[in-house]
């Protein structure tokens, strides 16, 4: 079995009715497990007092904000070298979901800034490289709407997508370009020194778990609304021509 | 209800709008499937019933 037969719109549409179900009960059990333990049984930080609890929704936002326009960005390409409809579909699936993960990210950074930092913003090279990406999501989905040619819609978008990945990419390693700024390296590491503590860890680990599972059942629930918006276009300009 | 103490109303403010923007992602994307099933089944109705595939 070959990766490539999803390509296919019918076994996309039997396979994701199989799969989505399981992603969505995940999502929903991850997800209210990763904030009900964070928001309700977690103690305050010494430093940050009940703000921590904003790690929660935070970083998971931040984390999909990111790896949303990755998702787009492999679909894209596989637009543009393989011509698959249903990878374009996807990638237009997926960007008002980075889009609303993006706004989380950027709310609740800034009601997090305000009493750590004592600002709402700052052009930090982080926060300022997510608000660009902001900035192509609004571009990119507004493409695709102002584009009458799915197919060139789908070429323009793509090509829109490439160049916002550096954007995507600089979002997450921002900090570690520019050692400078307010907001600090990485939440999560793999050394236990600098790693987070494990009250705060293994809620964070299930809330992003939540956020994925969420992102992939939302990501298969819209490429089958599109598909299906697309079997219909075919249909009726079919119709049209007689 | 845990004691957020003087950060209340962030926290509050975090948790509120997030919450309402993913319960309005997920009501939006799952109303417009919805429609566009029982649409492209209407019309594929419709085209079976004057004989057309």
């Amino acid at each position: 079995m070959s990766l490539w037969e999803y390509a296919n719109p019918k076994k996309f549409m039997q396979t994701s009715a199989v799969v989505l179900p399981i992603f969505a009960v995940f999502a929903l059990v991850t997800l209210l497990t990763g904030l009900v333990w964070g928001f309700f049984f977690t103690p305050d930080d010494y430093r940050q007092g009940a703000t921590v609890k904003i790690i929660f929704l935070h970083v998971p936002a931040a984390l999909m904000a990111i790896n949303a326009w990755m998702m787009m960005l492999v679909t894209s390409l596989i637009w543009l070298v393989r011509r698959h409809h249903v990878s374009a579909l996807a990638a237009k699936a997926a960007a008002p979901i980075g889009l609303t993960m993006t706004v989380i990210a950027l709310i609740t950074g800034a009601v997090w800034g305000q009493p750590m930092w004592g600002t709402w913003w700052a052009w930090d090279p982080r926060l300022t490289s997510f608000l660009i990406l902001f900035l192509f999501y609004l571009g990119y989905i507004a493409l695709w709407e102002a584009v009458e040619n799915p197919d060139t819609a789908a070429d323009l978008t793509s090509v829109l997508c490439l160049v916002g990945s550096v954007f995507a990419i600089l979002s997450r390693y921002a900090v570690n370009f520019w050692n400078q700024g307010l907001h600090q390296g990485a939440t999560l590491s793999l050394d236990a020194e600098t790693n987070i503590d494990n009250a705060f860890y293994l809620p964070l680990l299930a809330a992003i778990a939540g956020f994925v599972s969420l992102f992939i059942a939302l990501v298969l629930l819209r490429t089958q609304t599109e598909i299906r918006r697309r079997r219909m276009q075919a249909i009726l300009a079919r119709e049209r021509l007689g | 209800m845990p004691d957020l103490g003087k950060y209340a109303a962030e926290v509050g403010i975090a948790y509120g709008a997030s919450l309402t923007l993913i319960v309005m992602l997920v009501i939006v994307s799952w109303v417009r499937a919805r429609r566009m099933r029982r649409a492209l089944q209407e019309l594929e109705e419709r085209r079976e019933l004057n004989g057309k595939n």
